[in-house]
């Protein structure tokens, strides 16, 4: 940017900007997801907050120990987990810029999300099938609303990556789409931060009450 | 029958005819009322054929100075209705005694007391201080728009329906009985189990999902775009105000949000959250609702003490006294205000030791606001103070808010809060930092920013008048209240018993009535500076010889607000360039790059709308229908990748010379 004006004697001071060049399209972009998903962690932290008071409230009800398969959430976390490291790759393709290796990466991506939430309905169904609904307990409110949340959070992102992943085949890697797979990619890695806290908290103290 | 009915309930979900409350004269009078006045209000944009222009122009605009106009537009317009609520309170109470029971049935005066709250803090408060933000800081810190201005559209039209929402809720089935936080027990389905708190609970997730992405988009706005030179400790104040309070606007309004989806859960899918058996909570609903609303309260007054520092240092003719100062105590009231929750309900039972801790950090809240204070005092101490109008709100709102808030000092000592928990004591309290607090600084912002905003200033006899109606009215209206509350009577009651309280009630409701003079006064006001707007002209985009770089650019100010933009080598920009003789460019003007307008954040806002209709009255097919129509707006918007125009160079030359002889008419 050049602040100087031609016909303006040296060393008198400079009130505008001559040769000005335009902020680049979506310059506040990653800034502005980056808060939005700190206001988005912020929900979570009040799902955990309350089901770290409401946890204990068994109400008669079932408890941790007679509801989680801890091996089926290993899987469930493994999915997850393995589908940031994919997405990763995705992006590591988009920086090569080689738009096949990417766009495989991405699919693959998706459905290890399928594959947990499929696990995730799985479980939710067979806990509503032996009586632990979520109107059971305030304990099973807090796990059902803490966990439930998440998983919807992972349906938008499975609906954000197709919309995506149609974009690419539209326009191909154009600088605004590399933007939305880069915030996407943050949206996703933020997921799995929060299943890790779900994960700990959540299943594995669970299991310790 | 059977079939039929079933069929209704379907397609109408549990609206019916009876939910329109044809049995309450006062509601079916307020309505012909309304329907008049809106019909009359569409005849003439239509006689007028306004209804283009203002679709092109104003509703799909992704101007800033635009959306903050139509902000306040929607607050000024609830205000009429806040206060409506305001004043058959006051008579209402001033009335009910001696074995009378009033003019209003309890049904209706627990919607309105709610309402009234709801109403002045989401619908009046908010968008006023979002407006006077969105029109002003992108002009502050040398801008031409704000970081995301389709966002910005979208988030003015989701407070426009979360407004719709809670206004239909009058003519519609009923609000909420609740008080405005709606605390549970009494907000769960057992006890409320009519429309009321799902009216409350809808309009403000809309709403509130429009202020969360409109404080996204203004941090942005300060942090990314500032003109070269303005430093963090450059800013104006105002701007520092602001971006503290979209701070805590981004810090709060997801625990609002996760707080009602919770309680949204326990109505409609029957979880057990805050109900009082099966292991729930409702003293976590209180909790976590102030962990919201303490912050809540600061993102209405930062601003407003933003508009004082402006005010102050403008119409004193000095620089503002300690500005680093102003700025830390700024950014310390952001970080304690997240500290002081506790201090609403002391009575909870949380003890001596946590209610000691909460009782004194409420108490050193009071230092940055105390240093505040005196920095303005100090900046109008040997200053060329000239007694305009926002100067005027200004020394008021000193007087009136030291008031306020040492009688916030004495309800942070817990064993005080004790005896006035609840009372009227408190409502004076509140009412009086808030209005004393917000709602003068927010009379000064207008005041100040009028002429900035369309090339007119205020007319000054009507805006005394309505100055002396607001701040005697004020006082009259709040002080008894004070009194009421030592004698130990609580809030929201409807009718009293001793009749010796009677005298104290009517004052307060000649206050009230002063008030409703005041607004009228402002209201005409308005119109009588409109229609003078020739003899209160200013050309020259600087009427009040101001500070900031909002005053470097012409009244209106141009789409593109800078031809070329400002740099910054002072706190005071514009002080500094008239001090060092900056002269206006007038040649090399280029296209400038700008943001189209759009209409889908209007579609976005009305299907979100329709959407929580559909939850309120249960007609799920309206609601799924709603949403999946909101999605695919939504994505349909990502795939439009031009959005975005050039302002051509030689329409830039056109305004700018059009400017220059309206200066050079100015100077002859």
């Amino acid at each position: 940017m050049t602040i100087a004006m031609g016909s303006m004697k040296a060393g008198e001071p400079v009130f505008y900007v001559v040769d000005e060049h335009e902020h680049a399209e979506g310059h506040s972009t990653m800034l502005g997801f980056w808060i939005y998903l700190m206001s988005d962690c912020l929900i979570f932290a009040m799902l955990f907050a309350v089901y770290g008071v409401l946890g204990g409230k068994y109400a008669a009800g079932p408890a941790p120990k007679d509801l989680f398969d801890l091996s089926l959430v290993a899987v469930n976390t493994t999915f997850l987990l393995l589908s940031s490291l994919t997405y990763g790759l995705a992006m590591l393709a988009m920086g090569q810029s080689r738009v096949g290796a990417m766009m495989a990466w991405l699919v693959v991506t998706g459905l290890f999300g399928l594959g947990f939430l499929g696990i995730e309905l799985s479980e939710f169904a067979h806990m509503i099938h032996e009586g632990a609904t979520p109107q059971r307990s305030a304990f099973l409110s807090s796990f059902f609303t803490l966990v439930g949340t998440h998983g919807l959070h992972v349906t938008f992102g499975l609906i954000w990556l197709v919309t995506l992943i149609v974009q690419v085949r539209l326009h191909g890697l154009i600088e605004s789409n590399r933007r939305r797979l880069f915030c996407l990619s943050m949206f996703w890695h933020f997921l799995d931060v929060i299943w890790i806290g779900v994960f700990t908290v959540v299943y594995l103290m669970g299991m310790l009450r | 029958m059977v079939d039929t009915h079933d069929l209704t309930r379907l397609i109408f979900g549990r609206l019916t005819l009876e939910s329109l409350p044809l049995h309450e004269p006062i509601i079916v009078g307020t309505f012909a009322v309304v329907a008049l006045g809106g019909i009359a209000l569409l005849g003439a944009v239509t006689y007028f054929r306004l209804w283009a222009y203002l679709w092109r122009e104003w509703f799909t605009s992704v101007d800033h100075k635009r959306i903050g106009i139509m902000y306040m537009v929607l607050g000024i317009v609830m205000l009429l209705r806040g206060f409506a609520d305001a004043l058959m309170m006051r008579m209402q109470q001033a009335m009910a005694f001696n074995g009378s029971e009033g003019f209003l049935p309890a049904h209706h005066y627990d919607q309105v007391f709610t309402a009234h709250g709801v109403i002045m803090i989401f619908f009046v408060a908010m968008p006023l201080v979002t407006g006077l933000m969105n029109f002003v800081v992108p002009l502050q810190i040398g801008a031409r728009d704000v970081s995301f201005p389709f966002l910005n559209n979208f988030s003015f039209w989701m407070t426009v329906g979360g407004a719709v929402l809670v206004m239909a809720s009058l003519f519609i089935g009923e609000f909420a009985r609740t008080g405005w936080l709606a605390y549970p027990p009494l907000s769960n389905l057992a006890y409320s189990p009519d429309v009321g708190v799902d009216y409350y609970i809808w309009g403000l997730q809309v709403a509130g999902v429009g202020t969360t992405l409109s404080g996204i988009n203004l941090i942005c706005t300060i942090v990314k775009m500032r003109a070269p030179g303005m430093t963090m400790m450059r800013m104006p104040v105002f701007t520092w105000t602001s971006l503290c309070t979209n701070v805590l606007i981004v810090a709060s309004f997801p625990v609002l949000t996760a707080v009602l989806a919770l309680l949204s859960l326990d109505r409609y899918v029957g979880t057990n959250f805050f109900t009082n058996d099966f292991g729930g909570d409702p003293m976590m609903y209180v909790n976590l609702i102030w962990i919201w609303g303490h912050p809540e309260v600061y993102i209405l007054v930062l601003p407003a003490f933003g508009i004082f520092s402006e005010v102050t240092s403008t119409f004193s003719g000095k620089r503002l006294f300690g500005y680093t100062s102003m700025v830390y105590a700024t950014v310390v009231i952001t970080i304690l205000s997240y500290l002081v929750w506790l201090h609403h309900f002391f009575t909870m039972g949380s003890g001596a030791s946590v209610n000691s801790f909460f009782g004194i950090t409420t108490m050193i809240i009071s230092i940055p606001t105390g240093a505040k204070m005196f920095n303005w005092l100090f900046t109008m101490y040997r200053g060329r103070i000239r007694f305009e109008l926002p100067m005027m709100w200004t020394v008021a709102f000193m007087l009136t808010f030291v008031i306020g808030g040492m009688t916030g000092v004495l309800l942070a000592v817990p064993p005080a809060d004790f005896v006035l928990h609840n009372s009227l004591f408190l409502v004076a309290h509140f009412h009086n930092v808030i209005i004393g607090g917000v709602l003068f600084g927010l009379f000064a912002g207008i005041g100040y920013w009028f002429p900035k905003a369309f090339g007119f200033k205020l007319d000054v006899f009507w805006g005394k008048l309505s100055f002396w109606f607001w701040v005697v009215g004020f006082y009259l209206a709040f002080m008894p209240l004070y009194v009421l509350g030592l004698m130990g009577v609580t809030r929201r009651l409807r009718v009293f018993d001793d009749p010796s309280l009677q005298i104290w009630f009517v004052i307060a409701g000649i206050g009230a009535l002063l008030i409703a003079c005041g607004i009228a006064c402002f209201l005409i006001q308005i119109a009588v500076s409109v229609l003078r707007r020739e003899k209160l002209a200013d050309v020259t985009g600087d009427p009040w010889d101001a500070r900031t770089l909002e005053w470097a650019t012409s009244s209106p100010p141009p789409a593109y607000n800078f031809a070329f933009t400002p740099v910054v080598h002072d706190n005071d920009a514009w002080w500094d360039m008239k001090r060092r003789g900056y002269a206006r460019p007038l040649a090399g003007f280029k296209a400038i790059h700008m943001p189209s307008n759009t209409g889908t954040g209007v579609i976005l806002a009305g299907l979100a709308t329709a959407m929580a209709f559909g939850l309120i009255w249960y007609i799920w097919w309206l609601a799924g229908v709603s949403f999946i129509a909101l999605l695919a707006v939504a994505i349909r918007h990502t795939f439009n990748y031009h959005q975005s125009f050039n302002i051509p160079a030689d329409e830039v030359v056109r305004t700018e010379r059009a400017r220059t002889e309206l200066l050079a008419g100015a100077k002859s």
